[in-house]
């Protein structure tokens, strides 16, 4: 009887155990909210950055808000990607957010109830000088709680132009000229797709970046997708995402790196720049951190967009920036209000573009992408003054499934076949839709 | 003093351990339960019935977890009941250096899951990985151990059996420490030899020994999370994902009443596994 008693409070443990096993992530408390000495009227912000973003910016307008307003920052750093959305969720959910939060904005803002959490700053300074295509990705019941961290950038192919000289090849205008210069490139004997599968969430950006042609040959297809109308599996243009990594992947044409599922992104990255991988299909915000770790080669990285099927659509699917946002529970209110002020400011935003170059276009007013930017960015400029850009899904709708890098990971290693991805993917869809509270799903 | 207040006496003594116990344990455990029939937002519930464990049932990958679970769990007892035996065996005999070799053993179970499942999936590279990179050097071709999807969990649980075959060990040697020398001079005495001292006495005596190796082994396998989350996160795809790496990413993706439903599975799942050993095993212990 004891020994039952024994196994029984065993179960209980470990059940318990597992059920507060979320904690870890946000482990490291930020103690020093009491260190705010009291003598002198200077303050510490704390803020919590993914450790994907480019810190030059930051720390540029930090010390300038410090010398002007004595409101000092003190930058954390958490993991990119679901590890560290898991991180920012745990730390709301235990009340020990930072004062300041860099967070993605769109979807995966909204999994993390802005309203509840986050300060409302529709009524702020400098809001009206932001745009509204970016205002709409922070916005809950018509209340506005981001403003954008950086410029916009792109999800696309960025490729190495050094190679694709030697090796004459032209950008490609269609999905087929694309696998041809890939054929050609791989019987170069080089990697003709770079794939990072080690940190997973970068196996989505072949679908993720389709969303151009998706939306040029469905515009209605956002729309209708959020109503829970429209479906990815049912849609061709949408399916062709799937159909896409699964023809570059294992089961396609092959066209991968060898070791593709123990690359990790900054090996993806030393690939393009070394010229060894020739494209890697990714958002542009690798371009700053190629250029620290590569310097020369950063000239020679190009970018084009994601081709689709027929030559007269051809545009980039874009990315908003990321949202600077300030805990609703902050104790420093006001200096939090007044860095976030200045940081939107002109002042704030030209001392962040002279000290981290962009990634692509800005989308505040007045600010201008300088003489020096990027190559690569050079490249995107024709499209958006074109007008031929449209961002990505997940910033015109709210829903993006949780699973999302799992099952593309999938797709490209060739373990599901893109239908059924795509009918997988709609159920994940729905799940995050119910969870959101949609209607009609 | 009269009986009743002499027998609450010795509960008082209980009492601070009982409140730590509920507050931090029991209470959770029963809010679990009760969430897990709720759509939950951390801040905000709705009490929706059945739907979030049938929604969990629903989980695409969920028969993959269950597999793997139950794969995971007997792999790494059947490996450390094993290896931990014959280790302990071979530690108490007479050797040189026995000290430090017990420690030598018992040295993984000190690091920390993470930092292993990082070591080995380093290790376990396709191409650039010390395992694959010696295993070329005899000419063979190593197989992409976390990449393919039939192997990972197989590595992952490999893995495991290094990390806590050191435990085994020691509860092993306790155990056949134990047992008391008459045994093994009568086997002397009567011309044994030392398999059938293996085979006739140390086995069967250490018996209670290898019982909670077993019950810990398959528990810790049962609800492994750590190890799986660091070498695979339960990748390629859903290929090495457990119930615990499941349950983690529903969390994490926000659907805390479906996780907490899934813990509740998974605490059902344990216990109707466990039980049984534990009432099959103890069943046939020995006395000495």
């Amino acid at each position: 009887m004891k020994k039952e008693l024994m196994a029984v409070t065993c179960s209980w443990l470990l059940a318990g155990s597992l059920a507060g096993c979320g904690g870890d992530g946000g482990g490291e408390a930020s103690g020093n909210d009491a260190g705010g000495s009291s003598g002198n009227d200077s303050v510490t912000l704390s803020m919590l950055v993914s450790e994907t973003a480019n810190l030059n910016g930051i720390e540029a307008v930090a010390e300038a808000v410090e010398e002007e307003h004595n409101i000092s920052v003190e930058i954390e750093q958490r993991p990119g990607g679901p590890e560290g959305e898991n991180v920012v969720k745990t730390r709301l959910a235990t009340d020990d957010m930072s004062d300041l939060v860099l967070f993605n904005s769109g979807a995966l803002l909204q999994t993390i109830d802005p309203p509840e959490n986050f300060v409302d700053l529709t009524d702020e300074p400098n809001m009206d000088r932001v745009h509204d295509s970016y205002k709409e990705t922070v916005t809950t019941d018509g209340r506005i709680y981001g403003v954008p961290a950086n410029s916009s950038q792109v999800g696309a192919w960025l490729y190495n132009k050094k190679v694709y000289d030697e090796l004459d090849l032209e950008i490609p205008k269609t999905w087929d000229q694309l696998m041809e210069n890939n054929q050609m490139i791989k019987d170069a004997g080089k990697t003709a797709v770079i794939a990072s599968y080690n940190e997973i969430w970068t196996a989505q950006l072949p679908l993720l970046a389709d969303f151009y042609n998706v939306q040029a040959e469905e515009p209605e297809f956002a729309e209708n997708y959020t109503a829970g109308d429209a479906k990815f599996a049912d849609t061709s243009a949408a399916l062709r995402g799937f159909e896409k990594i699964w023809e570059l992947g294992v089961e396609g044409e092959n066209f991968f790196n060898e070791d593709f599922n123990a690359t990790t992104y900054n090996q993806g990255m030393e690939m393009l720049a070394t010229g060894e991988g020739v494209h890697y299909p990714m958002l542009s915000q690798v371009l700053p951190i190629m250029e620290e770790n590569y310097p020369d080669a950063i000239g020679d990285i190009g970018v084009f967009p994601q081709p689709n099927d027929t030559e007269d659509i051809n545009g980039f699917t874009v990315w908003m920036p990321d949202a600077l946002l300030i805990n609703k529970n902050t104790e420093k209110m006001e200096a939090a209000k007044q860095w976030v002020e200045f940081f939107i400011s002109k002042e704030g935003l030209e001392i962040y573009a002279d000290a981290a170059k962009s990634i692509g276009p800005f989308v505040v007013d007045g600010i201008q992408v300088p003489d020096d930017a990027f190559e690569a960015v050079k490249q995107m400029q024709p499209y958006f003054d074109e007008g031929s850009t449209a961002p990505a899904l997940e910033f015109v709708s709210p829903i993006k499934g949780a699973n999302l890098p799992q099952i593309t990971s999938e797709v490209g290693a060739g373990i599901r076949e893109p239908q059924e991805a795509a009918e997988m993917y709609d159920d994940d869809a729905e799940k995050q839709a119910n969870q959101l509270g949609i209607d009609g799903w | 003093m009269n009986t009743m207040n002499n027998k609450m006496y010795s509960y008082y003594f209980l009492l601070p351990a009982a409140i730590i116990y509920f507050l931090f344990f029991l209470f959770p455990t029963l809010m679990s339960f009760f969430y897990s029939f709720t759509w939950w937002t951390l801040t905000d519930w709705e009490f929706i019935g059945f739907e979030n464990f049938i929604n969990f049932f629903q989980e695409p990958s969920l028969r993959i977890g269950f597999r793997n679970t139950l794969f995971f769990a007997v792999t790494a007892t059947t490996g450390k009941v094993v290896l931990g035996l014959l280790f302990a065996v071979f530690l108490c005999s007479k050797i040189r250096n026995r000290g430090l070799l017990r420690s030598i053993v018992f040295f993984p179970v000190l690091i920390s899951a993470i930092a292993i499942g990082i070591a080995f999936s380093v290790m376990m590279h396709p191409t650039d990985g010390i395992i694959n990179s010696n295993l070329a050097k005899i000419g063979l071709n190593g197989p992409n151990w976390l990449g393919e999807p039939s192997l990972a969990i197989f590595s992952v649980a490999f893995t495991d059996i290094w990390r806590g075959v050191g435990i085994a060990t020691v509860i092993f040697i306790a155990g056949i420490m134990a047992i008391p020398w008459e045994y093994r001079e009568a086997l002397k005495i009567d011309g044994g030899s030392s398999f059938q001292e293996f085979w006739h006495i140390t086995l069967p005596l250490s018996r209670p020994a290898m019982n909670t190796v077993i019950i810990l082994a398959l528990i810790d396998g049962l609800r492994n999370f750590d190890l799986v989350w660091a070498m695979t996160g339960g990748g390629p795809g859903f290929s090495s994902d457990v119930l615990a790496s499941i349950i983690y990413k529903q969390y994490a993706g926000g659907f805390y009443g479906l996780a907490t439903a899934g813990n509740v599975i998974l605490f059902l799942f344990i216990a109707l596994i466990a039980f049984p050993v534990f009432k099959f095993i103890n069943r046939r212990e020995v006395d000495l």
